[in-house]
């Protein structure tokens, strides 16, 4: 059996939950196993309202656990209670989606496991062909805890082919599946018809200690368009020159009901917040339309941009990476070029 | 306050990383190398702290002789000293690291005492596996939290305030209130000490190093530890480039020539 970790916040599913549903429907058939959903610190009624969509996936079971402990998301808490439904319910592998809950809470689990857990995978097979470890032919579900993986390195930018193997033959195997390589599947790739699965209560026993790490409280900044969902990002990099260069940017991102990113090297002069970076070790962002302005395109903000649907880059550098990235360009000085796109759509809007 | 960073050497992030032909490593020959972009951050948050409230920073790494270099760098930007758990420089998968790590913290704090904080890097900018802190806090049996981009440490709760847990105690436990991003703000995570953090890049901005610091970080006493702990089930097999999606550049125009080019694709996409 495949476990996946179904992601939730208070209840709610967001968008890592239906990756890795998505990318454990397709894990269950390589494996001809059956998919079951996880919901930690889910209610009856948060698994009722969750059950339709997950079901849609292929998931037969939908099991949840509740504790007082769980009364918030917690990383201790669900790694242990993830540990000990594993324990219970033994299945040959574990998927969570790679966000960063998901690859927190898979790390506590494996780790009060002691076992290996592949983060970032963007593929993954049961594998019956690993030489000298002892039992582990047979492929399938009973595939002897061995898995050929491929995993992320470099945010991206490289990939890593590895074997995971599990220390006892019949002890799951962790994963969580990269980020943002699955895009939630089209609907119509989803069966209705497969029904809601069956709810099945596990029980976990928690020491009330593990609920020191349970989130306390939530602070909201904004609401509205943020840098992940913003449908359009105008990102400036180096080229931009200093803080003020970036009015001309936030201009047009505002008229476009979007937001405005940077590269790293803009937040490491302290022009932007490094809130607004986009890259390997900022905000990934997948908007409609991203428009790079006077950024190169180093791999490390490349990795947190490839995810735009389509790219406009204004550079003065026809051979920038950004440039060759793109799927339009404008060859030019962004603060010239910047402005008056901005007054064009101005002018249109009448 | 004893504040503990594990740091990770990395090439230089932003350059393109290269498979070298063996097929299973990075070819260094044109790379520079750096400390992983969190855990410089982590360097610089135990620095500030240390400065604010006073104490001591120890910096450890695992890997090879040159990972000194990196031991050195946090020495220069404010780092007290540095610790290598000595490797023969391949790639440890997640499990043996964590468990050379634990055993170097164990060392270390039977010698000197218990580090109030250890700070880990959220994950490294190379292999990134998204484990190796976690691991370590729950050997060590101490509470963890990721993804942290902001720290505030509370003051030790009087008895008065400490609704009835101090008791016996001269003071409260000391605590701390860790944050990290979510969605439109930020929640807040509270908790005693001795406490690990996985740190992100964006809690601080990292300092340079002074010339008065790159002199002393020359003197530096690095403490080498030699201990090895059996390999975990995480297997490298091979590195390689993911396919290149090519995109054929439509470029619209020079300068204000292309602009109304510009604004007619952004009308396509229907975005105005």
């Amino acid at each position: 059996m495949l476990l996946v970790l179904i992601e939730h916040d208070r209840g709610v599913l967001g968008e890592p939950a239906l990756e890795a549903l998505t990318f454990g429907r397709s894990l269950a058939a390589k494996m001809n196993a059956a998919c079951h959903g996880l919901m930690i610190g889910a209610d009856e009624s948060a698994a009722q309202q969750a059950a339709a969509q997950v079901g849609a996936h292929g998931a037969t079971q939908l099991y949840t656990v509740q504790h007082e402990v769980l009364s918030d998301f917690g990383p201790e808490a669900w790694g242990e209670s993830l540990a000990q439904v594993i324990t219970a319910l033994q299945p040959a592998a574990v998927l969570a989606c790679g966000s960063e809950r998901g690859n927190e809470v898979m790390a506590q689990a494996a780790a009060r496991l002691d076992l290996p857990f592949a983060a970032n995978c963007i593929d993954i097979n049961p594998s019956d062909d690993l030489a000298g470890e002892g039992d582990a032919a047979g492929g399938g579900e009973g595939a002897g805890g061995s898995w050929a993986v491929t995993r992320i390195q470099w945010g991206g930018s490289l990939l890593e082919d590895a074997d995971l193997v599990t220390v006892a033959p019949d002890a799951a195997a962790l994963f969580s599946c990269g980020l943002h390589t699955v895009v939630s599947a089209p609907l119509d790739s989803l069966d209705p018809s497969l029904g809601p699965p069956e709810i099945q209560p596990v029980s976990v026993q928690l020491d009330a200690e593990l609920s020191r790490t349970v989130v306390r409280e939530r602070v909201v900044l904004e609401s509205g368009v943020t840098l992940p969902t913003a449908p359009v990002v105008v990102g400036g990099g180096r080229g931009v020159g200093s803080a003020d260069g970036f009015a001309a940017l936030e201009e047009l991102a505002e008229l476009l009901g979007g937001r405005v990113g940077c590269s790293r090297a803009v937040t490491n002069n302290g022009w932007r917040p490094h809130s607004d970076q986009v890259g390997q070790t900022g905000t990934r962002i997948a908007p409609d339309l991203y428009i790079a302005a006077g950024i190169s395109g180093a791999v490390q903000h490349w990795v947190g941009a490839m995810a735009s649907k389509h790219i406009l880059a204004v550079n003065t550098d026809p051979e920038a990476n950004m440039v060759t990235k793109a799927d339009w360009a404008v060859i030019g000085d962004l603060h010239e070029v910047i402005p008056a796109i901005t007054a064009e759509i101005r002018r249109r809007k009448g | 306050m004893r504040i503990l960073c594990c740091i990770k050497r990395v090439p230089a992030p932003g350059a393109k990383i290269n498979v070298a032909a063996d097929g299973c490593s990075v070819d260094a020959a044109h790379l520079g190398f750096t400390t992983s972009p969190h855990e410089e951050c982590a360097v610089e948050e135990a620095v500030q702290i240390t400065e604010r409230g006073g104490g001591e920073v120890t910096v450890l790494t695992l890997g090879s002789v040159e990972a000194g270099e990196q031991l050195r760098y946090a020495a220069s930007v404010g780092a007290h000293h540095g610790v290598l758990v000595a490797s023969d420089g391949s790639s440890w998968d997640p499990q043996r690291t964590a468990r050379a790590l634990t055993t170097a913290i164990e060392s270390l704090e039977a010698d000197s005492g218990t580090f109030d904080l250890i700070l880990f890097g959220n994950e490294s900018a190379d292999s990134g596996g998204f484990q190796v802190g976690v691991r370590v806090a729950c050997a060590l049996g101490r509470a963890i939290v990721n993804g942290v981009k902001g720290i505030e440490l509370l003051e030790r709760k009087g008895e008065v305030e400490g609704k009835g847990q101090s008791e016996g105690k001269g003071e409260g436990e000391a605590r701390l209130r860790a944050r990290r991003e979510i969605e439109g703000g930020f929640e807040v995570y509270e908790f005693g000490l001795p406490a690990v953090l996985g740190i992100k890049e964006g809690i601080n901005l990292p300092r340079y190093p002074t010339m008065r610091g790159r002199l002393a970080s020359k003197k530096l006493q690095i403490t080498t530890l030699e201990l090895d702990c059996v390999a975990g089930g995480q297997k490298l097999r091979r590195l390689h480039r993911p396919a290149e999606t090519v995109s054929e550049t439509s470029i619209l125009g020079q300068g204000d020539t292309g602009v109304a080019a510009a604004v007619d694709v952004i009308e396509g996409l229907g975005l105005m």
